[in-house]
């Protein structure tokens, strides 16, 4: 099985109704993701792109056994449907949504700690492109068509800056197991460290592109991970070489704002966990090419 | 989004933390007759701009008689403040707070930030205030303690009585210091703040605990619902250009170079500046249309990057996915109908039907360099430059 998505997966919108949920709904549709309903209050009972709308998602996962949900909800209600979703037994959850406020983010990790790690959700996102798995299952925003099915794990905060490296890595002829958008904002739910982590022991996946930005710890944390644990080549890029210090560069997160945090100091650091650097954003598909050929 | 010192004194105030009496002030008339209400026999003016390190430009001037008070709000209104933290540019003083002068006895540092790698607010205090944190860091790092906060249930009372007794504070003010970090912790978590920093935090000789200076930023995605903090926007503090670009839902950061950027996605768009600056070139913008890229956001773009005068070549650069690139193709032909260009354009599309954009880009009347790899926009920009 990939990472987080397969064909098997059932997925649940919520925010189903509205245009966002609409419209992207009908892109997974047509991608081939099985998607079994969804979710807006007030509407249950009634039905969507011929799928059921549920008042809950508790309800939704009774009746359709969804295991994976998507959020379009506006920014200041998505928390709570986070959570709802996580107490709903749902297992992976995109928030596509930009706008989450910090406080509202940590809030939902908190409520997301009653949990066993067994059956806690994961949260994916927010302010992110989603997931694909390329041939199998798309629960994200993304053009499904740039990416080729393959053996390759990418992990990106930014969204169009992870299609870049797959249209590069498409144009090389290599492929992509899953794609994981993890998000730019300063809290979110996965770090780069708790995907890189499952790409490990994902046996459709041979190495991993990590494509990281200025600001925040995640991706020197990854780097050590990586260094400790990780038998897979990891190949990373680092954004915001010329981002000048203390502004915020579009990304909620992407602000240096401490010692580790400036995308050479990230670089050096991850150079010394033995991460193989794509020097410039140009060339992440070609670093990934070169570190196969070796393998 | 960051506030003024009158505004974030306010708001600590109302959250139980001690102020020096004080008033903010438009006029030297006005500073005069609030010096007089204030009462006491010494005041300070303080130059209200978002900046710290206003005292080593001259912002803050201690009077001894109304007169005076008058006199340094008239020096320091309408004038432009160069500080460590403003760039060259400076920012405009529209603004003066008056204050009693305080009889200090000792300076402390107390901040609040977010602390990203445990997801909790950390408190940061130290005995060595009226330096920066960075200097505190720098030069005496053993006198920094710190306290983590679980944001799910909140400070508690023996979390700041630990802070303060670790700051030496004698012991018949811990009550009222212990009062007062919760108060500033309060502050923090009820309002949505991303940082507040009291610095300094005095102890007078009189023993009062005073907030003297304190500095607050707030997480622009909860302003939706903090309207009472949003209405303390000054955009007079803020670069024009910024402000621009943010009442029209674009993210742009001025910078110092000459290639003008319009860009797709906040990690697109750093690369991008990562490619100009590997090329030679140095970036006049970072500017990230949204992952959309609409027509009407194209249009804005190049309003916004045009405005800039240090912009020699413009270099577009959008990964288009749902949008299409025949529809985003469209909506820069369209956006060059109504804004003139009179510098080199250097265009990639990428993404979904990037044949067809680059079709129609090429059939309209438009005059442009075509791109077709970041590395190539990059090179093609730096050159169009040089031969500029």
């Amino acid at each position: 099985m990939t990472v987080l998505v397969d064909k098997n997966s059932k997925i649940i919108i919520q925010g189903f109704t509205g245009k966002m949920g609409s419209f992207h709904a009908d892109e997974m549709i047509k991608y081939g993701s099985n998607v079994v309903g969804g979710v807006t209050p007030g509407k249950g009972g009634s039905k969507h792109l011929n799928l059921p709308v549920f008042n809950t998602v508790k309800d939704a996962v009774n009746e359709t056994g969804a295991d994976a949900s998507i959020l379009f909800v506006p920014p200041a209600f998505a928390a709570d449907s986070a959570m709802e979703a996580a107490d709903a037994g749902i297992k992976t959850c995109v928030a596509i949504v930009d706008g989450i406020p910090s406080h509202d983010m940590i809030r939902i990790k908190r409520y997301m700690r009653r949990y066993t790690k067994s059956s806690k959700m994961t949260l994916v996102g927010p302010n992110c492109a989603g997931i694909i798995s390329p041939g199998k299952s798309m629960l994200g925003i993304m053009p499904g068509h740039i990416y080729k099915e393959g053996r390759i794990g990418i992990i990106s905060r930014s969204g169009t800056l992870g299609y870049e490296a797959a249209q590069q890595l498409k144009n090389l002829n290599i492929g992509v197991s899953t794609s994981v958008g993890i998000g730019g904002d300063p809290i979110n739910g996965s770090s780069f460290r708790d995907i890189i982590e499952k790409f490990e022991t994902d046996d459709e996946t041979d190495a991993i592109l990590m494509i990281g930005e200025i600001g925040g710890p995640q991706e020197v944390a990854a780097g050590e991970f990586a260094k400790d644990n990780m038998k897979k080549p990891v190949i990373a890029y680092i954004a915001g070489l010329t981002a000048p210090k203390g502004r915020v560069m579009g990304h909620a997160g992407a602000i240096v704002s401490a010692y580790g945090e400036s995308a050479i100091e990230k670089v050096e650091i991850l150079k010394e966990c033995g991460i193989i650097i794509s020097k410039n954003p140009s060339v992440m598909g070609d670093t990934v090419k070169s570190v196969l050929e070796k393998m | 989004m960051d506030i003024h010192e009158y505004q974030a004194k306010k708001i600590l105030s109302d959250f139980g933390v001690t102020i020096p009496r004080g008033g903010i002030v438009y006029s030297p008339e006005n500073a005069e007759n609030k010096a007089r209400e204030i009462g006491g026999s010494r005041w300070v003016v303080k130059a209200q701009i978002h900046s710290g390190a206003r005292g080593k430009a001259g912002g803050i001037i201690v009077c001894d008689t109304p007169l005076e008070v008058a006199q340094a709000t008239d020096k320091l209104l309408g004038k432009k403040l160069v500080t460590n933290q403003t760039g060259p540019e400076g920012k405009i003083v529209n603004r003066i707070y008056i204050e009693e002068a305080t009889d200090i006895e000792c300076e402390l540092y107390l901040g609040l930030v977010f602390d990203r790698s445990s997801e909790s607010i950390m408190v940061v205090a130290s005995t060595e205030g009226g330096m920066s944190v960075e200097e505190i860091s720098k030069e005496k790092p053993e006198s920094i303690i710190r306290s983590k906060i679980e944001v799910a249930v909140g400070m508690q009372s023996f979390q700041a009585r630990e802070l303060a007794f670790g700051l030496g504070i004698e012991p018949d003010l811990i009550r009222r210091a212990s009062e007062t970090i919760i108060g500033c912790y309060k502050a923090f978590s009820e309002l949505d703040a991303t940082m507040v920093e009291v610095n300094p935090l005095v102890i007078s000789k009189q023993k009062q605990i005073l907030a003297l200076d304190c500095k607050m930023s707030f997480d622009n995605n909860a302003m939706f619902r903090r309207n009472q903090v949003s209405e303390l926007r000054d955009k007079t503090q803020e670069d024009s250009k910024e402000v621009f670009a943010s009442d029209r839902g674009l993210n742009y950061v001025s910078l110092d170079g000459n290639i003008g950027n319009i860009i797709n996605g906040a990690g697109l768009a750093m690369a991008s500046m990562d490619m100009i600056k590997l090329a030679g070139g140095s970036p006049a913008n970072f500017l990230d249309v949204g992952g959309g890229a609409t027509p009407e956001k194209i249009v804005k773009a190049f309003k916004l990057v045009t405005m800039d005068e240090k912009v020699k070549v413009i270099l577009v650069n959008i990964f288009a996915g749902i949008n299409r690139c025949d529809w985003v193709a469209e909506g820069i032909v369209e956006a060059l109908k109504k804004i003139e260009v009179n510098v080199p354009l250097v265009i990639r599309l990428a993404g979904t039907n990037v044949e067809k954009g680059n079709q129609i880009l090429k059939e309209s009347k438009i005059n442009y360099i075509e791109a077709n790899t970041l590395e190539d926009a990059a090179n093609k920009a730096v050159a169009a430059l040089n031969k500029s």
